[in-house]
């Protein structure tokens, strides 16, 4: 029995993973949920705006890279992040005004809508792609590491190591910061308000003098905040790739239909918990067991539920169980 | 302007656009595009089906024509003996322990009792069973894909005509649809758009890594042709009389080099010609049966529920058994496409299934062409595929005169050229949106059908 070797390595390989990921869902998921919340469709453009979003800042970091503007230790794209979110503000505003509010005021069916978030889907894949190209680009500088491998072995004696990235550490601490605006956002402001009664019930809303322009125009833009933070914070974590961001629309889709979509909390929990499958169907548990066994002792096989190459279709697979088992998600209702 | 009108002049239109392809570029080109166009059509014919007919948003179009593809696969592929014979008892045995897995999961849910021991029993035997699975299937799947695996390393097909796998295509899509109908049909709208959608990723991924079944991404390629080959019609002395009286040429005037051009070049034409007659009688058979059926009670009472789900169910009409139908329906014919579309590839290649380009641009054809009316989906396939491959050229040209704008030695050229094919995803949604808002019910509305 090798007890804390095997925490270190579970921690290493499964929970921190998974923990940082989940976040980077939880945002994506959060602003699926918004949108959903308020204007009653599944925007299929997500993942493509979190795409753009995250091209701006690409572009923005290397305007300052050029002009020598540096945050020391931490990435120049935190200071990018800003005028990533204005743009992408003004972006998804510009499609509300030439899209969605159309349908909106003629009371389209929702189906409609999502197929118009397949035009914008299909507009922005293309205008990524021509400002940027196809190819993987990594945006991240300053440090790299917190806490690095072999340091810490050294330090602790163990057998086995634990890395900390400093881009982890800063996506689950502006998760929480943006996770606790939105909700501070939804509870205590006027327009927070309005914008759950109008969730609840839009006719009784719109009696009690609540402008729904105003409350739309509230939803994309913290949508839009929440695109730009999750999709850099991807890109920095991982690294930036077109096709990649496209996939990740169902994750996101995943993460808020297995919490409820229109639910807030249910978002934030349905992206963890599908992280957290994806990360621990798809790791092999041979050495976790061996540490844990008896001395000398090891599994036979890989111990692994489903080899790495089905990532992404475990994500799928939660989807269709909560579906089928419990298709109102975890958390019932759709309010805000 | 009636509609039969607009669609004899816009099917005229599409000829002339075609045959201007034929005299500018090539007729190879232009035979190529109307080859994709054909399949196309009978991929947005089977999901206007499911969206025109009944109003279901099926985002797995993908899943269906994949299938499909591998039929063509399992069906045309000669099997491979020795991979059979290295998979061993473990080949057999596999799929029993899944089916019995199944069989039993089943029994526990109908016969045990409900309560805290069926659930404890049907869990403890969904685990045991796929332990047991996962025991034979990795060895049996181990050793397949250790034989020879640069050329074969999977179990291969029935070494069927490949034609027979149109049909086989067309069934198998219809399983799983009937397998995603009993998941996702119910759901609301965009609920089941993100269930198929999801659905589609994961039968995408099973092809890319089911190395044993499909070879996943070192793809199956050199499939068997229903058509004569490019090379055997260059040989053969009838192609070259054939090509001789066409071109209205004497044999003895022209050069050698000049005559092997012209063949290789009208070998060419040849086969995508034989395609195209193939194709088009699946479309024609398809067409048929879909305007029938559209002008049928059942199609009648199709539009009746997709126009109102609560009336029609007030009438007593069993909404969701009625999607469930015209959903494997329209999967079947989508899967035929499938077949048809690796047929004429020749190949299968699982990394190239993409839902935007099998299964949004689909939807383009759809929506542009006219839902709800066939012949309208069948043009909208023409101009979104003719759109989609002829944006590149015209791309590139208009980047080429920008660059005449730019000096020598700026970066930007380059870039320009690199990125001009994806200008057609920016026309593709633009065009989406446009007619989404303009013309929504498309270039060929569907007819209102008073029933007398």
């Amino acid at each position: 029995m090798d007890f804390l070797n095997a925490i270190v390595l579970i921690s290493n390989y499964v929970l921190i993973p998974s923990l940082v990921y989940g976040s980077q869902l939880a945002l994506g998921a959060l602003g699926v949920t918004i949108v959903f919340g308020i204007m009653r469709f599944a925007n299929f453009a997500h993942g493509e705006m979190m795409s753009f979003a995250t091209v701006c800042t690409i572009f923005i970091t290397w305007w300052f890279q050029s002009l020598g503007l540096t945050a020391g230790i931490i990435p120049t794209a935190l200071l990018a992040l800003p005028f990533g979110i204005l743009i992408t503000s003004l972006l998804v505003w510009g499609t509300e005004r030439s899209i969605f509010s159309y349908y909106r005021q003629r009371k389209s069916k929702p189906v409609i809508f999502v197929i118009a978030s397949v035009g914008v889907m299909f507009m922005l894949n293309g205008i990524v792609r021509l400002f940027i190209g196809t190819d993987e680009i990594i945006f991240m500088d300053g440090l790299k590491f917190i806490i690095k491998a072999g340091e810490f072995k050294k330090w602790s004696g163990l057998k086995e190591g634990l890395s900390l990235k400093q881009t982890q550490v800063l996506t689950v601490l502006l998760a929480i910061i943006a996770v606790a605006w939105v909700f501070w956002f939804l509870q205590k402001t006027k327009m927070g308000k309005a914008m759950r009664a109008f969730s609840d019930n839009e006719d009784l809303a719109l009696l009690s003098g609540i402008n729904p322009e105003k409350v739309v125009q509230a939803t994309w833009f913290i949508s839009a905040v929440l695109i730009t933070l999750a999709g850099v914070l991807y890109g920095l974590d991982k690294s930036y790739k077109p096709l990649v961001y496209f996939h990740l629309l169902l994750p996101i889709f995943a993460a808020a239909i297995v919490g409820g979509i229109g639910q807030p909390i249910g978002a934030i929990l349905g992206g963890y918990i599908v992280a957290f499958s994806e990360v621990t169907a798809t790791y092999a548990f041979k050495k976790f067991l061996r540490y844990l066994g008896p001395e000398g002792w090891s599994p036979d096989s890989l111990v692994q539920f489903l080899s790495t190459e089905y990532k992404f279709a475990v994500s799928f697979l939660i989807l269709v169980l909560v579906l089928l088992i419990r298709p109102t998600g975890l958390f019932k209702g759709r309010v805000l | 302007m009636s509609n039969s009108h607009r669609a004899v002049i816009s099917f005229a239109i599409m000829a002339l656009l075609l045959g201007m392809v034929g005299t500018i570029q090539s007729w190879n080109v232009s035979l190529a595009i109307l080859n994709l166009c054909l399949i196309s059509a009978i991929m947005s014919l089977g999901l206007n089906i499911q969206w025109g007919y009944a109003g279901l948003f099926n985002a797995g179009v993908m899943a269906s024509t994949a299938l499909g593809g591998l039929a063509a696969v399992l069906v045309s592929h000669s099997p491979v003996g020795k991979a059979w014979a290295a998979g061993g008892l473990d080949t057999g045995l596999a799929p029993m322990t899944l089916v019995l897995t199944v069989l039993g999961a089943w029994w526990i849910r109908r016969k045990v009792p409900e309560g805290y021991l069926r659930k404890v029993m049907f869990l403890m035997w969904l685990l045991c069973g796929y332990a047991l699975l996962r025991y034979f299937y990795e060895q049996a799947s181990l050793n397949i894909e250790a034989v020879d695996p640069a050329q074969t390393g999977f179990l291969g097909g029935l070494g069927l005509p490949i034609l027979i796998s149109w049909i086989v295509g067309g069934i198998a899509a219809a399983g799983l649809a009937w397998v995603v109908g009993r998941v996702a049909l119910g759901l609301r709208s965009d609920y089941f758009a993100i269930a198929t959608l999801g659905i589609s990723e994961i039968m995408i991924s099973i092809l890319k890594n089911e190395d044993w079944l499909t070879r996943g991404v070192k793809n199956v390629t050199g499939l068997e042709r229903p058509v004569p080959y490019e090379v055997d019609l260059q040989q053969s002395q009838w192609f070259m009389d054939l090509v001789i009286r066409l071109h209205s040429v004497d044999p003895n005037q022209i050069r050698q080099e000049a005559l092997q051009e012209m063949v290789i070049s009208a070998s060419g034409v040849f086969v995508k010609l034989c395609y195209s007659g193939l194709f088009l009688i699946v479309l024609l058979i398809i067409l048929g049966l879909a305007a029938l059926a559209l002008n049928s009670p059942w199609g009648r009472m199709m539009r009746a529920i997709r126009d109102n789900e609560v009336a029609a169910a007030a009438m007593g009409k069993d909404v969701t058994n009625r999607h469930r139908q015209v959903f494997i329906l329209g999967s079947a014919v989508i899967g035929v496409a499938g077949a048809m579309l690796t047929t004429l590839d020749g190949q299968f290649t699982p990394g190239t299934y993409i839902p935007l380009r099998f299964t949004f641009l689909i939807w383009v054809m759809v929506i542009i062409g006219g839902s709800g009316n066939n012949l309208g989906a069948v043009l909208g396939a023409f101009i979104t595929w003719f759109t989609w491959i002829e944006a590149e050229p015209v791309a590139l040209w208009a980047v080429e005169n920008l660059n005449s704008l730019l000096s020598e030695e700026n970066p930007l050229r380059q870039h320009f050229i690199d990125v001009a094919p994806h200008l057609r995803m920016v026309i593709m949604g633009l065009i989406l949106i446009l007619v989404l808002r303009f013309r929504p019910e498309g270039i060929l509305p569907e007819r209102n059908i008073n029933s007398k």
